[in-house]
């Protein structure tokens, strides 16, 4: 897909998640359904959607170890062998695992390779590129954080932790600045690291032409409706305001099932709600399901013990109707994809006679 | 069937449990809301400084505004419906913008001519000076510590 349509149709889809609470509210009124059952319904599609991910993801059989390692398979004793990257047993996949899943490990390996000349010989360099990981770590726990701050509107004596975070997070009084009151009662360092991380994402996406070829709609648009949060939500807290006692009324109520919603609570609050549902009830359907299936990933969480354990294919030697789906046998993938290989020169073992008979007519 | 189902079953409920814990924290306590009250003085007086919506909204801006005027550039006196009278066209309809998408009210111009001492302790807490019923009700509610007490006085309460 083009880029520019791919840009274009999910900014106008956000756009559209803008306008909705913003006519809804603003215009209709429809306190009880922006406020109620949107809310709810976002939350019962985000756990069952994920839940049913999750179910679907392990019925899948990995019936072969996915090693892709960097580093020294277990062998003779007089082999160093790297434990963390090239792991046996579990141990070694859990350190692993937790390095992807907490420093995510896998893009701090990120190199550029980029082909020089030097002194007229041609000669190929990796580049140090950590951009993408420092981006992606300052998102994730700049959302993470963002996340657990939020729960002082759901929850009533609020949990020491989420106090300990705030506070941290809020260290910077900023006084007196150009606009009065700007910076009142604190800034969050998150709020500003998750704008600029998520920014820095998106540009990264347009600039680099490789990344901007293999982006879709689908990677957009979770970025514009992050976007959309993170704008709304720092509106609320530094520009427009919005009364919280109410805005947390509303959240507190959600959560005690003792759904209300109070008057006087601005469209701003409604539109950064609506952004928040859209984005809940699509992660199970978009990428950022990676949550759960980072946890799942066969490279990461499979030890490399293939060759001292064996493994059996789940439906080897099993009858075909025991595992449907799963024996996909040379003619029919052939039947499958017959007119593209002969479209592309791949010999068939079957030629098709009706084209024969065509071909020669469509030349002439 | 699910392939290593005790390891996915169990950090699958690991992870909803995360997100459903609001539902269970505290569960089973009812839904409760804050309730500032006014005191006799602040009832007697009808109006605040500026509209109940704006103050409940605003007033730590208009606190912090204040500071800066009494502080560093020596205004000691607040008139408020002069300034909602003297406010330029593009200032009015900024505000009204503003007012419109943060809780929907208008532009208050208060209804006498009435002059604040800009002072927290003197002027504020006059009327309020039930921190522990009023102030406090939703600040403890939503977790938030003001750094008004890092300097100013409390009112002494019973």
């Amino acid at each position: 897909m083009n880029f520019l349509v791919g840009l274009i149709f999910s900014a106008i889809v956000a756009i559209v998640v803008l306008l909705v609470p913003w006519i809804g509210v603003g215009v209709l009124h429809l306190y009880t359904i922006f406020g109620i059952v949107v809310p709810y319904l976002a939350i019962l599609i985000f756990l069952i959607g994920m839940i049913l991910r999750v179910i679907d993801w392990g019925r899948s059989p990995v019936p072969f170890r996915i090693p892709t390692t960097a580093g020294q398979q277990w062998s003779f004793p007089w082999i160093k062998h790297s434990w963390i990257e090239n792991p046996k047993d579990s141990k070694g996949v859990i350190v692993r695992m937790a390095l992807e899943v907490l420093c995510f490990r896998s893009l701090f390996r990120n190199v550029r390779l980029e082909y020089r000349r030097i002194e007229n010989l041609p000669k190929v360099a990796f580049e140090w590129e950590k951009w993408l990981w420092m981006a992606a770590i300052a998102f994730h726990y700049s959302f993470l954080v963002i996340f657990l701050r939020h729960f002082r509107f759901f929850t009533n004596p609020i949990p020491s932790f989420v106090k300990i975070i705030e506070k941290l997070d809020g260290f910077f009084q900023a006084g007196v600045l150009p606009i009065p009151g700007l910076t009142i009662p604190e800034v969050y360092i998150t709020d500003l690291l998750l704008l600029a991380a998520v920014t820095y994402l998106l540009l990264r996406r347009l600039y680099i032409p490789q990344v901007r070829y293999v982006s879709l709609p689908s990677d957009y648009f979770p970025l514009f409706l992050i976007l959309g949060i993170g704008t709304t939500g720092v509106l609320m807290r530094y520009f427009l305001r919005v009364d919280v006692t109410k805005v947390k009324e509303l959240a507190f109520g959600l959560f005690k099932f003792h759904p209300h919603v109070p008057d006087g609570i601005g469209t701003i609050f409604f539109i950064h709600l609506f952004f928040v549902c859209t984005l809940i009830a699509y992660i199970p359907f978009s990428k950022i399901c990676h949550m759960a299936g980072i946890f799942l990933s066969p490279t990461r969480n499979l030890s490399n013990n293939s060759r001292f354990k064996r493994h059996i294919n789940p439906w080897d030697n099993k009858p075909a109707w025991e595992y449907p789906g799963m024996v996909h046998t040379y003619e029919e993938y052939e039947e499958e994809f017959r007119d593209v290989m002969i479209e592309a020169g791949i010999p068939v073992e079957k030629m098709p006679e009706k084209k024969e008979e065509e071909k020669p007519e469509q030349e002439q | 069937m699910l392939y290593d189902g005790a390891k996915i079953l169990t950090g699958l409920i690991i992870g909803v449990l995360f997100f459903i814990f609001p539902f269970l924290y505290d569960a089973g306590k009812p839904y409760k809301k804050p309730e500032p009250k006014l005191t006799e003085k602040a009832k007697k007086a009808g109006e605040c400084v500026l509209s109940k919506q704006f103050m409940r909204t605003w007033h730590m801006q208009l606190l912090d505004e204040w500071r800066n005027d009494v502080v560093r550039k020596g205004i000691h006196y607040y008139r408020p419906r002069e300034i909602a009278r003297e406010m330029k066209l593009d200032k009015r309809l900024f505000d009204q913008l503003r007012h419109y998408i943060s809780d929907g009210t208008r532009i208050y111009v208060p209804k006498s001519d009435k002059v604040y001492y800009m002072s927290l302790q003197n002027t504020c807490l006059d009327c309020h000076s039930n921190k522990k019923e009023f102030c406090d009700q939703c600040h403890n509610y939503l977790g938030v510590h003001p750094y008004c007490w890092n300097c100013h006085i409390a009112p002494e309460e019973k």
